[in-house]
């Protein structure tokens, strides 16, 4: 499999980790380990064989579809890394280019 | 010096009950044993000794009005840094929520204080859970208290620790891969897992939303029955939460008695990897159950072998998804938000530098697994393999009413023996995976130890909603450890400072 550095940069910016290029050369031969280790579930998993993707067998739960009352603004607020105007207030979300 | 602190919180329960001691006093007592070791153990990272002795004056209060709020009131209980707390840090053991107070409760924790347990803080863990040590938090590893050189479990190490040193009677713990378990048995105390669904997720920050599963960490087994029963239960905020009642788990965990129980060994479980101590201490709580009249039978689970790959697929794959949530905007850390950063910048920057080491292995694996190209092989594969697991358990339990295993493969390790080398450290968690992929009961009880003098535990695993079956078993191991030995955590060397009398 042999994942290089470039594979790891590639993987960090789906996952949003702006990672230096020395974490991604010392991150690429640990996951490689991990990743050929994992890998031995193809050994077992056969065409016929089906997906469990839950611990239990889910069903959608609803409920009646009344008003209740939320968290008090303020106290969501209050964690926020940085709030204006009664809102979470965020950095720019479209670039100029 | 106190007598009290190393008291079983039933024991306790019946002196409150009793007018013998007061739970202000109870809970000073703990509060200053947390003052003299946690230094030495870094069991908790946050102590609210003004919270819990105002809950403890309440507990009182009620008491003397007679409107006594459940069995556990004025009980102390230390509560693991995942679970949402009001009034209380929630770090998850990790910068990216330093400091972050949550807005609402878990479920778990708000059942806690309508039956009047008092809260003494949070404990350590690996950092988001991800880990079988504490070496992973952002605040440092806690400790093992029968060798402060060597780790007290992973990821709820800081709630075992904290147990097995008397610095609470109780704590809460969640179990993805073995973090109540694993702990629980290199610390020589009781930690259960219960079955997926059997207590409340609402309010614990999700690492893997499938294999989550809160429950109970103590000293005795009776104490984790009583604390399962307040926790457990159907919950309408948690989708995934059983709509049934819980087995009589208290009155399972009394009965001692094990006559024509059949027990299933599970013979994947030892050979290569495991230490001869621990398969001996194994064989041992095995002959206990036989010679108590129980049943005991070979099974075999082939797939078992591929469940640690499969688990090092799924979970990160959900953590990688449910971690998307730490973005720098409604709560924790932003870091880079200079005027000229965009928001992707600030997000990608804020989690470069928030989140640690094990944390960025398990986000770009779950990336990788989930990734166009990949995802049949690898996530599809574990998922198929998570079937295999389930099926293996489904035709054991067609044979037998519980399985035993040890818990892990190894005594506690030593600190930084395995940071090095990730395998090494994932294997921790060999025994305790294939319950979290199927769903069931599974807890760890404490049977002996190592010829070293560090605790050995049994895995008891019983079919989904059966957990009392769990308790069964670890009452009886329980009362046959106690009358050959007496209480196991009194044989650990006392830690400088402590003021436990056994």
């Amino acid at each position: 499999m042999a994942l290089s550095a470039e594979d790891v940069a590639r993987l960090a910016a789906l996952a949003r980790l702006d990672l230096t290029n020395a974490e991604c050369a010392e991150l690429a031969p640990e996951l490689d380990v991990i990743l050929t280790s994992v890998a031995a579930v193809g050994e077992v998993a056969g065409p016929d064989v089906p997906l469990m993707t839950h611990a239990l067998p889910l069903v959608n739960v609803m409920r009646d579809d009344e008003v209740r009352p939320s968290l008090p603004r303020e106290v969501v607020l209050a964690g926020a890394p940085d709030v204006e105007e009664g809102r979470f207030r965020v950095p720019q979300i479209l670039s100029e280019d | 010096m106190s007598e009290l602190i190393t008291k079983s919180a039933s024991e306790l329960a019946d002196l409150l009950a009793d007018g013998q001691i007061k739970s202000v006093e109870l809970t000073r007592a703990h509060l200053e044993q947390i003052q003299a070791v946690n230094p030495k153990v870094n069991a908790f990272l946050h102590v609210d000794a003004d919270g819990a002795l105002a809950a403890a004056a309440d507990s009182d209060a009620r008491r003397a009005r007679g409107e006594v709020g459940s069995a556990l009131d004025g009980i102390p209980i230390a509560i693991k840094d995942n679970f949402c707390t009001t009034g209380m840090p929630t770090t998850c053991g990790s910068r990216m929520l330093e400091g972050w107070v949550p807005p609402y409760d878990a479920t778990a924790v708000q059942r806690l204080k309508e039956a009047g347990l008092v809260i003494l803080g949070k404990t350590n863990m690996d950092e988001f859970a991800m880990g079988s040590s504490t070496e992973t938090s952002a605040f440092g590893p806690s400790r093992n208290p029968w060798d402060l050189e060597r780790v007290p479990g992973g990821s709820g190490g800081g709630s075992s620790a904290a147990v097995a040193a008397c610095l609470t009677p109780l704590a809460l713990g969640s179990d993805t891969g073995g973090s109540i378990r694993q702990p629980g048995a290199v610390t020589g105390t009781v930690g259960v897992k219960p079955t997926y669904g059997g207590v409340s997720r609402y309010g614990v920050v999700a690492m893997a939303s499938s294999l989550d599963q809160p429950g109970p960490v103590t000293r005795t087994v009776l104490d984790s029955a009583l604390l399962h029963e307040i926790i457990g239960g159907h919950d309408p905020m948690d989708s995934t939460s059983i709509a049934q009642s819980l087995p009589a788990l208290a009155d399972a965990a009394q009965r001692c008695d094990v006559r024509g129980l059949k027990v299933g060994v599970v013979k994947e479980f030892g050979g290569e990897g495991y230490e001869p101590d621990v398969e001996a201490r194994f064989a041992e709580a095995v002959q206990w159950l036989q010679d108590g009249g129980a049943e005991v039978v070979e099974v075999s689970c082939p797939h078992f072998e591929y469940a640690l790959a499969a688990y090092y697929l799924i979970m990160p794959a959900e953590l990688s998804s449910n971690l998307a949530r730490f973005d720098a905007v409604r709560y924790g850390l932003r870091l880079g938000d200079d005027g000229r950063n965009g928001m992707e910048a600030v997000t990608a920057i804020t989690r470069g530098q928030g989140f640690g080491k094990e944390a960025k292995r398990r986000l770009i694996i779950g990336t990788y697994a989930l990734s166009s190209g990949y995802h049949d092989q690898f996530y599809g594969s574990a998922q198929k393999v998570r079937t295999l697991v389930a099926g293996d358990f489904d035709r054991a339990f067609a044979q037998c009413d519980v399985l035993v295993s040890p818990t892990t493969p190894t005594v506690a390790f030593k600190l930084g023996e395995r940071t090095g080398d990730p395998m090494a450290m994932y294997k921790a968690d060999l025994c305790t995976i294939p319950s979290n992929l199927a769903g069931n009961a599974s807890a760890s009880f404490p049977i002996g130890l190592s010829a070293a003098g560090l605790p050995v535990g049994l895995q008891v695993i019983a079919p989904p909603m059966a957990d009392d079956r769990c308790y069964q078993v670890g009452g009886f191991i329980e009362a046959k450890v106690e009358s050959d030995t007496g209480p196991l955590l009194a044989k650990a060397a006392p830690i400088v400072g402590s003021k436990a009398v056994w």
